[in-house]
Order: structure tokens, then C-alpha cells, then sequence
């Protein structure tokens, strides 16, 4: 049994040691707004908050998270940072697919609790999420606007 | 695969107009038939189009298949197309909401399940080719007043006062002598009880309210919290999760495998089952699966040793290009237009080229899944990405051994396709899924990883063509000549429905063009790929427009000619394109070519491209440096002329999204195979545009008027000619295969 924060919940997991936290959340936990994209940390659409801090779950093995407060996209809403990012995101109409977008919106708040006024190269740096639909553009907007 | 039960064409109306510019959908009279891979029996279609299909409606007609109101007068609408970013879900709240007097944000849109009444792109169901708003428009524009029109007439039944009495505003029906008015959830049990009327009135377009407007997106909030749900979300009770290892050469089949009860023993592990060119491991959880169907250590039957007739152990996309360069058939002549061999012996100048471009993956985010759970009484439901509802139906049918109508297809939401959900034979996993219920007794979902993804996707065909262009003393063409090589989907994939002896996606974007050149000649060549290609964003525009509009640049060239200057002669005769070069250059606030010096001391150059894709024009400037080796994209201005839109901020989207994946395909992408396999499994190692590499995306729409054209393609195809034509500015060389990222570019 793997024992887990996710949202401000305990849960008790029954998974391998060096299972993903992503297919605990998803599998498990049927949370399914975190998404599998390539598993090998590339595309970012696992995007999950550790303390705050955005890391891609498909590369966090459960056994390696203790105590570390998990918060995944079903949560986000209820952290004010995050739903201004949503709030923006809605505004803006950044999605396309939509596929991406809760690990966008996870590292843009994730940006924006480290960074409140972020430059362009601050966003550069974060949002370095795949998008195929090729949202960019509309992303930086919207995360600009989340943070004015 | 021997044969499919033939679909029935119940649409009896008028073709609709602009649809079917290369036949593409014209083609099909009578029953329709789709060749997937079959040999069609007419027989037995004869006798089924007289049977079921001669009840069956008119597609778009039937209120009560489409529109579910509410008591709380919101709007179930069973959409006849599927959602994947492209908006249209939102188009279609839009255009049935304005003649029915309804808000479009009191809609939700669902894709429909099979059935006649949602056949309507000329007959035929499919989400793709750019046709769901075109195609539909007019029907749904009519669907929607039809509606209108049932609940007028059940107020005024309910009312007891004279129809035209009776008006509406947003959901109500007014009585405005009395000032009584009634809700349409009010009304939408009798109204919909009501046979519809097949005669009534449309708005005057300048009375829209919502049609070309800005209209908010029905999707935004749950694509931005998570919410919404995909294939590969859902969840069915008591439901197996299986993982597969494909065959590692196409067409190769599971003989051994040595460590079965190894595999067997892991965690959650429930079975190993062969099936066609894989094995598949079933367990608890598809992590658990996943590990197990990579423990395992199979040994596959033997690809050829060579040839590219198979997916042989030597076969490569090299030797594929190779093949397709030193074809010798003479071909079969797409287009004729003049004499182009009199030209060229009268030419002052001829100016020759090869351009190839590579094999593509869709790459779409969403890994492809396939849900499959029978019923007690043996029928099937099946959930899964799909652009092609009752195609799919009818492979599952035929795959589980029932009729399609003991087959119900659910189709969720798309994360991204791109053209990837057509069905593709081997590289759709949604027969594994039924096999894998029908041996286990259980739900199954199977879920390809992004490795088997990018080793068993349907890729965009690797092309190549050749260009020779006469040029007379004043250094304008006067004659064009191209042989187009290759196989396309369309050849492939529904050549028993379209018998043309020309694939029209291999030559479309070389055919047709605007250009007053007065001497044409167009040859396909057919050599078929052994792997298993596809419609990708664009289809043959994706590569033949970065052909013809680089060559046309090499054209420019020779002449001494300017590119945009070149273009606006040719288009001498073609108003509408012309006027969208001008709306271009405007928008990039004016034409120079460069190289100029930008104002943060980058050396920049600028190209220009024209297209016409799916029946729109576009016209697109790239500007662009180089840095590092490679080409840095600033800004992409494109101009777009559909017709006429509906939601223009939705338009503009879209062809930023297309426009970014042509960027992608024209720095990055491409599918290399060696050794008979491919070679990049993730993308690690197939690259993918990121944000670094996205450029800013100004776009104009320009509303001619003339018949609606496609939106969510035709902003792509422009895009890697105009990057190209500034390329070879800075360059000083020429690059006539892609990806640009395959070599290093310096400066002249």
C-alpha cells in the first residue's frame, strides 16, 4: 500500500512501488483530468502541482512522494491562483483539442505562484508544455493576463 | 477484411454546392460503397438500398434525431460530426441557434451515434476533409427554423390563437396581443410529436444574430479544468486494461514467446493473448499491463529480406524515395491544359526540380484507445476516437461477427486528429479491443502507448515530384510540367468507391492552380508504399504546395522576377486570389523580400505562398532568420478566403493551429524508417513544434462570398512554402526536401 496526499485527501493506493504517480491518479484514483501524453516526461500533459511545484507525474514514481502535497487539475479551482489561470484560460479560449490543456493550466500556475509578474523569457522558460493544436500563442495571453 | 456491408446514399436532394470540387464526394451516385480494403459485392447492395434505405429520411431533416429541448429549454444537440479542437460543435450551436431563436450557449453537443439521418456531407458521414461547416450549413441553417416552426405551431395549438400570431425571442414563443408567451421546454414534447414541415422560410443573412459572430466556445471550461472526456478517460465496470507490443516489421506475426508464464505471473497480470501482428497483455491496471506486454519476449515470423513491395527487413524511406525518383511508368495524365511539349521546344529558358517530402506522424497528444464491451444478448458497444461513425460500426461488425445495428458506437471527444481517426486497417486498435473482450468474457480497453503510437500510426505518405517549366524570352512561364509520384489515401484507402485512375490526394494543390499558365501537363505516377499511410491536416496539399510554390519561386528566379511580383501577373485572371495577395501584403504591412536588417540586428527575409485548399484560398508571408543552423520563424501572416464564415474568431484559431503544424512539418517532422522499422518511437526523438519555435500568427479573413470553403485545413499548406521561399533567400540555396532541420543552414 502507497500512501498519497491528492487535493487535500489521503488516499491508500495499491500499486508497485515504482508505478507512475500519473496512472495511480488516473487508474486508481480515477482522476482522469491529468493526461497521458508520451510517458517519458517529453509532452507535459501529466502536468501535476508537488508542493506546488508543476512535474510531470508520468516520471514521479509513488513510492518517491512521502508526504508531498499532490494537487492535480480536478483541484485547481480551488486555489486562487489557479482559478485565475482557468479564468484566463476561458477568456483567452486557449484550447483547441483541449488534450494539453490541464498540464498547461497546472504550469502556468505553478509559474505564476513562484513568479506573480512573469517576463516573456519567465514564460518561455515554464510553459514548456507540447501543445499539437499549436495554442501557443494563446497560452502566453492567457497566462499574461492571469497575471496582471 | 473481404467485405463490408455497403452503406446506403439516402440523400436524394441536390448535391450540395462546392463539395465536391475533385468529385471527391460527387463520385458517389446510387449506393455508396466504401473500399476499405474489400471487394464490394453490387448485388447485395442493390438489394439492401432498396430495402431499409428507401424508408429512410432525408439527412438533416429529422428534428427529433438532432434536437433534445429541455425543460429548462437548454438544447441537447446530437451532432453529426465529432469534436477534436476544431470548434464545431460550437458552428453547429451557432447555425441551428439562429433560426431556431436559441442562444448557442444553451446548447450541449454530443457526437450522434450511427444512423441515416447524420449523413449529411453529401450522403456520406465523415468528420474530416474540411466539410463539417460547408457541408452542412445549409441543413443545419434549415434543421434549426424547422424546429422553430414545430414549437410556433405547438404554441399555437396550446395558445389557441393563429400561428402567425406567434413570434419568438431566444427560447420563448411570444404572443405579443395578449403578451402570453411559453417556453420552448414548455413546448418541446408536443412540438417534437409535431411532423416536420419541409418548406420553411430561412433568415435573411443580415438579420444573424449569432452566424459570424465571435460566439464563446461551448468547450472552454471543461478543456480547461479537466473535465472534459476523452476515449481514453473512460471507465466501464469491471473492465480489463490490455497493452500490446506490436510487430516490429508490418505484417509480421507472433511465433514464440519464451517467457508467457513469466508475463503471466506479474502483478495484476489476467492473460497474454496473440492477436493479428501483436500480443497483448491484460491486467488490472494498464501500467501493470503495459510492463507486462513489454516483459515479453516474442519472436516474430520473417519480413522479406528486401523490396519495398512489404515492409521488408532492408526497407527504408530512403529506398522508398529512391523507388518513387526512379519510377519510369509513363503515368496517366491528371491534367492537360494547351500544348506544354510545343512550348518547351520554343522556350528561351527551361528550369528543371525534384521535390520530396517525408513520411509523417499525426503525433496527436491523445495515445489512440478503444473501449469494446458486449452485451448479454451478445451485441456490442464500442467507445473510441473515430472520424466515421458508421464505417467504424460496420469494421466492428464485421470483426465481432454481428450486424452493424447490433453494434453502438459512442464517440467521445478527440485530443487532437488531425486525420488520424479514419479508419486505417492495422494502425486503429479498436479491433484488438473486441477480440480481446470476445476471448476474456470482459470489458477491455486498449491503450497504445506513445511508443507503439509512433510505431503503428498511419502516416502521411512520403512524396516526391518532378517540375520542369518553360520559360519565354520576357522570363515569364509559359509552360509547366509535373509528374506527381506516389500513393495517396484516397487511392488507398476508398479506391473501390472513387475509380478514378487518379489519386486525387497525390496531385491536389499541383492541379487547378490559378496561375495563367498557358501550357500545363500533370502526370501521376502510382507507386504504392508497403506501410500504411493517411489523410494528415491537408492531405496532399501538405507536401504538393511546398512543391509547386517553392518551384514557382525557382521559376521567379530564373526569370528575374520578384515573387509576389511574379504571382500578381499570373493571377492576372483570378480576381479572387489576387485580391487576397493584396489583403497578405497589407497585413504584413507591405511586401520586401529581403534580406533586410531587423531591428534587433537579425538578418531577415520574407517568402510568400499561395494555395487553394478545400475549396478556400490563402495566402500566407513567413519571415524569417537564421540562428544556430536553423530557420527561426517570426511572424506567419496569412490571409484565409472561405466563402463566408460562421464564427470568425473560431476561423482564425483554427488556421493558427493549421499554420503551426505546416511550421512543425516544415522544420522538424519525419518519420525515418531503416531496417524495415521506424525509428523514432517518442518524441524525443520526432521533435514536434514547442513554443520556443512558435512564431506570432496574424490572420485576416477576407469573405468573398463565393461557396463556403474549408476551415480547419486550409491554413497549413501555405505555410512551408512561405518559410521555404525565405529560406532560400537567406540561404542562397534552394532546399527541396524536407524537413529543413535534416541540414544546417548558413547565410549567403
Amino acid at each position: 500500500m502507497v500512501q498519497l496526499s491528492v487535493n487535500g485527501h489521503p488516499y491508500e493506493v495499491e500499486a508497485e512501488p515504482d508505478t507512475p504517480l500519473l496512472f495511480v491518479l488516473r487508474d486508481s484514483l480515477g482522476m482522469t483530468g491529468t493526461k497521458y501524453g508520451c510517458g517519458i516526461g517529453q509532452c507535459g500533459a501529466c502536468t501535476v502541482l508537488l508542493d506546488g511545484q508543476a512535474i510531470r507525474s508520468c516520471q514521479i514514481p509513488v513510492e518517491s512522494i512521502g508526504a508531498q502535497a499532490i494537487t492535480t487539475i480536478e483541484a485547481i479551482e480551488r486555489d486562487a491562483v489557479g482559478a485565475r489561470v482557468v479564468a484566463a484560460w476561458i477568456g483567452i479560449e486557449v484550447p483547441q483539442c483541449g488534450y494539453c490543456q490541464s498540464g498547461q493550466v497546472m504550469a502556468a500556475t505553478s509559474l505564476l505562484k513562484q513568479t506573480p509578474k512573469p517576463s516573456d523569457a519567465d514564460i518561455a522558460g515554464a510553459m514548456t508544455n507540447l501543445c499539437r493544436c499549436g495554442t501557443y500563442n494563446a497560452i502566453a495571453a492567457a497566462v499574461r493576463q492571469a497575471a496582471a | 477484411m473481404t467485405d463490408l456491408t455497403p452503406l446506403h446514399r439516402t440523400d436524394r436532394g441536390e448535391p450540395i454546392r462546392n463539395l465536391s470540387r475533385r468529385g471527391f464526394l460527387g463520385a458517389a451516385s446510387g449506393a455508396l460503397f466504401l473500399g476499405i480494403g474489400m471487394r464490394l459485392d453490387p448485388a447485395a447492395a442493390q438489394t439492401r438500398a432498396e430495402g431499409p434505405a428507401a424508408v429512410a429520411p432525408k439527412p438533416g431533416t429529422r428534428v427529433a434525431a438532432f434536437l433534445e429541448i429541455g425543460p429548462d429549454s437548454r438544447v441537447r444537440l446530437l451532432s453529426p460530426f465529432v469534436e477534436g479542437g476544431q470548434g464545431i460543435n460550437t458552428g453547429l450551436a451557432q447555425t441551428i441557434g439562429e433560426e431556431l431563436d436559441l442562444d448557442p450557449a444553451r446548447f450541449t453537443v454530443e457526437c450522434a451515434p450511427p444512423g441515416p439521418d447524420y449523413a449529411v456531407v453529401n450522403g456520406l458521414r465523415m468528420t474530416g476533409g474540411s466539410f463539417s461547416t460547408r457541408s452542412s450549413f445549409e441543413a443545419m441553417r434549415r434543421l434549426g427554423a424547422t424546429a422553430r416552426e414545430m414549437l410556433l405551431r405547438a404554441a399555437a395549438a396550446r395558445l389557441a390563437v393563429p400561428q402567425d400570431s406567434l413570434t419568438t425571442d431566444d427560447g420563448r414563443v411570444i404572443h405579443a396581443a395578449t403578451g402570453r408567451s411559453l417556453d420552448y421546454g414548455a413546448l418541446a414534447a408536443a412540438a417534437l410529436a409535431l411532423q416536420p414541415r419541409d418548406d420553411v422560410a430561412l433568415k435573411d443573412r443580415k438579420d444573424f444574430r449569432w452566424i459570424g459572430k465571435p460566439v464563446a466556445r461551448l468547450d472552454m471550461r471543461d478543456k480547461s479544468t479537466g473535465r472534459a472526456a476523452y476515449s481514453i478517460d473512460l471507465r466501464i465496470d469491471g473492465m480489463l486494461h490490455a497493452a500490446v507490443q506490436h510487430a516490429p516489421h508490418l505484417g509480421t506475426e507472433p511465433e514464440a514467446i519464451a517467457n508467457e508464464a513469466a508475463v503471466r505471473a506479474m502483478p495484476g497480470v489476467q492473460a497474454v493473448q496473440r492477436l493479428p501482428g501483436a500480443v497483448a497483455v491484460l491486467a488490472d491496471t494498464w501500467w501493470r499491463a503495459r510492463k507486462g506486454a513489454e516483459a515479453l519476449q516474442v519472436t516474430w515470423t520473417k519480413p522479406l529480406p528486401e523490396g519495398i513491395a512489404t515492409v521488408s527487413a532492408s526497407f527504408s524511406s530512403a529506398s522508398m524515395l529512391a523507388a518513387l525518383k526512379g519510377a519510369t511508368e509513363p503515368g496517366v495524365p491528371a491534367e492537360q491544359v494547351g500544348d506544354a511539349a510545343t512550348a518547351f521546344q520554343a522556350a528561351a529558358q527551361v528550369v528543371e526540380a525534384e521535390y520530396d517530402a517525408p513520411y509523417l506522424a499525426h503525433a496527436q497528444l491523445e495515445p489512440p484507445s478503444a473501449v469494446a464491451r458486449f452485451a448479454e444478448d451478445g451485441s456490442l458497444d464500442l467507445w473510441l476516437p473515430n472520424q466515421m461513425p458508421e464505417l467504424f460500426q460496420q469494421v466492428a461488425a464485421k470483426t465481432a461477427g454481428l450486424q452493424p445495428d447490433q453494434v453502438r458506437i459512442h464517440s467521445p471527444l478527440l485530443g487532437g486528429f488531425f486525420g488520424r481517426h479514419f479508419y486505417y486497417g492495422s494502425a486503429t486498435p479498436f479491433p484488438q479491443a473486441i477480440l480481446l473482450a470476445k476471448a476474456t468474457g470482459k470489458p477491455v480497453r486498449v491503450l497504445w502507448s506513445r511508443e507503439e503510437e509512433f510505431g503503428m500510426d498511419a502516416l502521411r505518405p512520403l512524396s516526391f515530384a518532378r517540375f520542369r517549366a518553360a520559360l519565354g524570352p520576357d522570363g515569364m512561364p509559359v509552360a509547366l510540367e509535373i509528374r506527381a509520384v506516389g500513393e495517396g489515401p484516397i487511392g488507398r484507402w476508398f479506391g473501390a468507391l472513387f475509380k478514378s485512375p487518379v489519386d486525387s490526394s497525390v496531385v491536389e494543390g499541383l492541379d487547378q492552380k490559378p496561375y495563367a499558365i498557358p501550357n500545363r501537363t500533370l502526370t501521376y505516377v502510382k507507386v504504392p508504399h508497403p506501410v500504411t499511410i493517411a489523410f494528415w491536416r491537408s492531405v496532399g496539399h501538405s507536401m504538393n504546395d511546398f512543391f509547386y510554390e517553392s518551384f514557382l519561386d525557382e521559376v521567379a528566379q530564373a526569370g528575374g522576377k520578384d515573387p509576389l511580383a511574379l504571382r500578381l501577373a499570373l493571377l492576372k485572371d483570378s480576381p479572387r486570389q489576387r485580391t487576397l495577395l493584396n489583403a497578405v501584403t497589407d497585413l504584413a504591412g507591405g511586401w520586401k523580400r529581403g534580406p533586410f536588417a531587423a531591428a534587433d540586428g537579425t538578418r531577415r527575409a520574407r517568402g510568400v505562398s499561395m494555395a487553394s485548399p478545400f475549396g478556400s484560398e490563402t495566402a500566407t508571408i513567413a519571415e524569417v532568420s537564421l540562428k544556430d543552423g536553423e530557420a527561426r520563424v517570426h511572424d506567419l501572416w496569412i490571409a484565409i478566403d472561405p466563402g463566408a464564415v460562421v464564427n470568425p474568431a473560431i476561423v482564425k484559431r483554427q488556421v493558427e493551429s493549421a499554420a503551426a503544424l505546416g511550421l512543425s512539418s516544415a522544420l522538424l517532422e519525419q518519420v525515418v524508417y531503416e531496417g524495415g522499422q521506424r525509428q523514432a518511437r517518442n518524441f524525443d526523438a520526432y521533435p514536434i513544434l514547442d513554443r520556443d519555435r512558435m512564431p506570432r500568427v496574424h490572420v485576416t479573413i477576407v469573405e468573398s462570398g463565393a461557396p463556403m470553403g474549408g476551415i480547419g485545413e486550409p491554413g497549413l499548406p501555405g505555410v512551408p512554402p512561405a518559410v521555404v521561399n525565405a529560406v532560400a533567400v537567406l540561404t542562397g540555396q534552394r532546399p527541396r526536401s524536407l524537413p529543413l532541420g535534416k541540414a544546417r543552414l548558413s547565410g549567403a
